[in-house]
């Protein structure tokens, strides 16, 4: 029986190298929610 | 190295906050992972304080724990460490490209909501609607300061936006003769109260709206406490058929819901499942934000509620979605595959740079709740931004400027908050807003167990 069990994310730190395309929607939280244009 | 660990629902969840992974374990992973945290003990007196609490439990499979935990180190996924402080920094000195407008196409309003920050859409100012000359120089200098953007966002934002429908239509219009010879995508969105909703708005805005968002805060009741006319009447009876016809004629495309709840219904579930029985399935429901003398503020008993109703509607939630009547819960959407990279949760919502509120008279602003505080004028749409020392604030308004951000696991979900609510609240916009800060935690811990349910199904196995 596993006892840690791990879900898939993005790894925020991979991201340093692919993200910041900067195509996302603003975001106002009245951020984590949003797809990214790339991965969607 | 951060971890953030906690139980909800039968789940017990480590959170490694700097690579955003999220494991489900059993017991006796969660409390090894809790004193891996420490720091205090070695393997073999972790080990010994395990078996003590755990006596079913072997020392083999302890020490498979280890394994696993050192393999998770291994691919990056527990105990990471922070590295991402030095590029908030660098945010100061980059360029930013603008990519968002809301223009305030009327700063008037058809309902006297008593809570609304924008004070019967005059933003404690005059009234006044925009011209279309204004609005398609908004659209114009969007374009001249957006760089290589290609999705530029226009909202359409108020007071109510209803009462200028015909300019709203003329800046529609515009922007999709110029959009193309740019190579820019508008995406045009509303937000409205609903009064002026008819059968000619519903067909234009299902065309041309990228997104809607219908103010609605729940039971009749709860609604019309606020939500009135000048001459004190409730608006409910009037804006539910229309945003129903709205919703259905919408066929699928975006919108959502939105509604406040406030000291009269920290109850607020009852609301949310409310408007969900009214056939509506895309819902926000928001805490009021204002001085907290004020009789609408929730108060330190309303927060225990509302901790309770945000678990209460996750759980409703997951019910719904196993029985095929499904809705989703705007603080819930975490996309925690797709979402958003490191460099957008670092430099938060982009007020005050990528993002600006314009006036009826083209003035700038950094968002819309900021309008009408001449401290925080910009610009304008004719000569730009000229408020520089602002935008380097705003620049710097992010997860690292503020010291209680540092240390706080929920910073790469909130981004360091909203710098209006800071505002608000202590004076400043690197200030913390604390109550909303305990209620955005409360949510995410709520959306990454939900996401926890529906990969590993209702119930933990373990």
């Amino acid at each position: 029986m596993k006892r840690i069990k791990t879900i898939e994310t993005r790894n925020l730190k991979e991201s340093l190298k692919d993200g910041g395309c900067g195509e996302c929607q603003t975001s106002c939280q009245s951020v984590a929610n949003q797809p990214c244009e790339k991965v969607k | 190295m951060m971890i953030h660990q906690y139980k909800l629902n039968g789940f017990d969840i480590v959170l490694d906050v700097n690579s955003g992974s999220v494991h489900c374990v059993d017991d006796v992973a969660y409390d090894i992972i809790s004193l891996f945290c420490e720091e205090k003990l070695t393997r073999d007196e972790i080990a010994e304080t395990i078996s003590a609490k755990y006596p079913d439990i072997t020392s083999e499979e302890i020490f498979e724990v280890f394994e696993d935990i050192d393999e998770l180190k291994k691919a990056g996924k527990i105990f990471t460490s922070d590295i991402y402080e030095p590029r908030a920094y660098d945010l100061k000195n980059r360029h930013t490209e603008i990519k968002a407008l809301c223009l305030h196409v009327a700063h008037t309003c058809n309902l006297d909501c008593s809570y609304c920050f924008a004070a019967q859409g005059k933003f404690n100012g005059e009234r006044g609607i925009m011209s279309l000359e204004t609005g398609k120089r908004a659209l114009d200098f969007l374009i001249e300061n957006a760089g290589n953007r290609v999705n530029l966002e226009v909202d359409f934002f108020g007071g109510e936006p209803l009462l200028n429908w015909e300019v709203v239509k003329g800046i529609v219009k515009y922007g999709r003769e110029i959009e193309k010879e740019h190579g820019k995508n508008f995406r045009f969105t509303l937000t409205t109260n609903g009064v002026g909703v008819d059968d000619e708005v519903i067909e234009f805005a299902n065309k041309e709206m990228h997104n809607v968002v219908l103010s609605l805060d729940g039971r009749k009741e709860v609604h019309d406490r606020f939500r009135k006319y000048i001459d004190g009447r409730g608006s409910y009876d009037d804006v539910v058929p229309k945003f129903q016809r709205f919703v259905e004629a919408r066929g699928g495309k975006n919108y959502y819901m939105r509604g406040t709840f406030t000291h009269a219904n920290p109850d607020f579930t009852n609301d949310v499942f409310h408007m969900a029985d009214l056939g509506f399935d895309q819902l926000s429901m928001e805490p009021v934000v204002c001085p907290s003398d004020d009789p609408s503020s929730l108060t330190e008993e309303d927060k225990k509620i509302v901790f309770e109703q945000y678990e209460i509607l996750a759980k409703e939630m997951l019910r719904r979605k196993k029985e095929e009547r499904p809705f989703t819960f705007y603080h819930y959407m975490l996309d925690l595959e797709g979402g958003p990279c490191i460099y957008k949760r670092i430099s938060g919502c982009g007020s005050g740079t990528e993002y600006f509120a314009v006036t009826p008279w083209g003035e700038l602003f950094p968002c819309h709740q900021f309008v009408g505080d001449s401290r925080f004028k910009m610009g304008d749409i004719w000569n730009g931004v000229t408020a520089e020392e602002t935008v380097k604030d705003f620049k710097m308004c992010n997860v690292y400027a503020r010291e209680e951000c540092k240390s706080c696991w929920a910073r790469l979900y909130c981004s360091g908050g909203c710098a209006a609510n800071a505002l608000h609240s202590t004076g400043s916009i690197r200030g913390v807003y604390e109550q909303g800060c305990e209620l955005f935690k409360k949510r995410v811990e709520c959306a990454i167990m939900m996401k926890v349910a529906e990969t590993y199904g209702e119930e933990d196995e373990n």
